[in-house]
């Protein structure tokens, strides 16, 4: 390893110490720089969103942003800003992607990391890296063709953009996130945990149910955030295929419209510093304050899982 | 078969259901998307201007912006992105502005991208006077992308054994040459290969570039940077939901997904080939 290091290091003819100590102090320097920008993007986005947002606030309160149950910004009667309807769609369309994503995302890391072979393994991590990188807005258009008319007609009802709809698509694309930091979590569980198991006479499932399952749990709960995480941010599939109505929802089978469709829906119609645009700033804010919290809690369930595994 | 048997082998099943609708899902959407996509697409349809409103003609003028925007995402997410890595890789130690530095990468990449597209109106748009151009949206999806790119550069950076940093600096380098000489060689085919899945990534995003200068329709090539632009998924959802003869029009938005996805899988597949090739050469 040594005699690999000497062959390519590059050694100027003439070692001019002083001059690499200061290249070495201004390259240190530089490389600081550019980790703060990461914090400066940040602590920026989180400002400029603030600031757009407050002019909003000098005209709607708070309480009725917050907590009001109609949002109509256009009206000519009366306006509203309410963002219920927005926070109880997001929801219902989160809540139906994960009752679809976690069971399947769980079954398949098991599988993998358990049951199928090192051949399929190989076979399959790339397939589901080809899910992941497929755009959102192709997701979204298949929620148009393909899955909202199987919706129509299952259901009976006359259209499918519905939080059905949205559910599916989002559990698509939350399905990557959730297999592949599930099974790395049922992966790392220590050889000995299962060995102990199997040799008291458990099964290979009740093993990987009883025994591997709870030892990865907190790995698996932070891969459910990170996939719930992506499925609250999504905003094209949700615009594409839920139908995009700003009432209160009614039912799954109805249209919803979440904070980040109506974000991308009515920032492109409304004019530049107006009350409305401010308001669709707080919403932004809203959604950037929701991700914020499920990364932190996410990432505190994760910290626990790695120092019970060290 | 006694009880706990059976229960193992319906167990297993279960598991394996699991795994088959995920490959079957895979299956609907290649078969579904490549079947009706193939036959919008021919050599007229990714070489000329969409016509009559967007019921006849080509793609040309998405695929370029994508593709032009695609190059500004990476001018500004590369380097970043790159530089950062080493930063936390190499240089800090577990200081409290590190691990502030790590926390602001995770929850970067997990703000959703219509967030980053409010970033890009209020900061190039309004606030650089940019406008509605290939600049803003290039600048905003290379924001977006930088978290990617950073972890994807850190985990490279990772790959390489300490014992090459200790050699090179043992032998009386300095920090700066023994990146230079000896970590960075070693961990550029992994820097390479991640921070372009990042960008395949940031071509297909719509969302950031909604408001920031993707263009409803415009039949001609964009004229420099700070001209708007058609991009390809922002075409796909024109077509697809805001066209006025949605139905006339489907066959061309299946042509437009295909090649989407198309785009996205070559440059995911050109990453591929690159690690591979620099790889080799490595070992020789």
């Amino acid at each position: 390893m040594i005699n690999y290091a000497i062959n390519n290091l590059v050694l100027p003819k003439k070692i001019n110490f002083i001059n690499s100590r200061i290249t070495d102090k201004v390259s240190h320097f530089l490389f600081f720089l550019n980790g703060m920008i990461v914090i400066g993007v940040l602590v920026g986005i989180f400002i400029l969103l603030v600031f757009s947002a407050i002019p909003a606030f000098k005209e709607i309160k708070i309480l009725e942003f917050l907590f009001g149950l109609e949002w109509n910004p256009t009206s000519y009667v009366e306006e509203k800003f309410g963002i219920v309807p927005m926070l109880v769609s997001t929801f219902m369309v989160t809540l139906g992607s994960l009752c679809i994503a976690v069971p399947i995302g769980i079954g398949t890391a098991a599988y993998l990391s358990d049951v199928a072979n090192g051949r399929t393994r190989e076979f399959v991590k790339p397939i589901v890296e080809m899910l992941a990188a497929i755009p959102s807005v192709v997701i979204g258009f298949l929620g148009i063709v393909l899955v909202g008319p199987f919706i129509a007609k299952i259901f009976n009802v006359p259209n499918g953009l519905n939080a059905v709809n949205g559910s599916i698509l989002l559990a698509v694309m939350a399905l990557p996130t959730i297999i592949s930091i599930s099974e790395d979590a049922l992966i790392s569980v220590p050889k000995a945990y299962e060995q102990a198991s199997l040799a008291l006479g458990a099964t290979k499932w009740q093993t990987v149910i009883q025994v591997k399952v709870p030892a990865a749990l907190s790995g698996i709960i932070a891969a459910c955030m990170l996939g719930m995480g992506r499925a609250i941010g999504e905003t094209m599939t949700v615009l594409m295929a839920t139908g995009c109505a700003p009432a209160m929802p009614k039912s799954f089978l109805g249209p919803v419209s979440t904070l980040t469709s109506t974000i991308a829906i009515e920032l492109g119609e409304v004019a530049y510093n107006t009350k409305h645009y401010y308001a669709l700033f707080a919403i932004g804010l809203v959604l950037f304050f929701i991700t914020f919290l499920i990364n932190l809690v996410s990432e505190i369930v994760l910290h626990k899982y790695e120092q019970v595994h060290r | 078969m006694n009880k706990k048997e059976f229960g193992q082998f319906m167990g297993f099943n279960l598991l394996r259901m699991c795994f088959f609708i995920v490959l079957l899902t895979l299956a609907v959407i290649s078969f579904d998307i490549i079947s009706k996509g193939i036959k919008a697409i021919n050599w007229e349809f990714i070489s000329t201007m969409p016509r009559n409103g967007m019921t006849e003609g080509g793609v040309l003028p998405a695929i370029i912006g994508t593709i032009m925007v695609t190059v500004i995402t990476a001018i500004l997410a590369v380097p970043l992105g790159m530089g950062c890595a080493i930063y936390i890789n190499e240089y800090a130690n577990n200081s409290k502005i590190t691990r502030l530095i790590r926390m602001s990468i995770r929850n970067l990449s997990g703000v959703p991208s219509i967030v980053y597209g409010l970033f890009g109106v209020v900061l190039f748009v309004q606030f650089m006077h940019l406008g509605t151009c290939i600049l803003s949206s290039g600048l905003t999806l290379g924001l977006m992308t930088l978290p990617w790119t950073i972890t994807a550069s850190e985990e490279a950076l990772k790959s390489v054994p300490n014992s090459y940093r200790y050699g090179s600096l043992a032998l009386g380098a300095s920090k700066w040459q023994s990146i230079r000489t000896n970590v960075l060689p070693y961990a550029i085919p992994g820097m390479l290969t991640g921070t372009i899945l990042g960008l395949a990534r940031a071509a297909g995003e719509t969302a950031p570039i909604l408001f920031t200068g993707a263009a409803f329709y415009l039949p001609f090539l964009p004229k420099s940077l700070f001209s708007q632009f058609m991009a390809l998924p922002y075409h796909l959802y024109i077509m697809s939901t805001q066209h006025h003869s949605i139905s006339k029009v489907r066959p061309l938005a299946y042509g437009t997904a295909l090649v989407l996805i198309a785009l996205v899988f070559l440059i995911n597949f050109f990453a591929i080939i690159l690690r591979y090739h620099l790889r080799k050469r490595r070992m020789e």
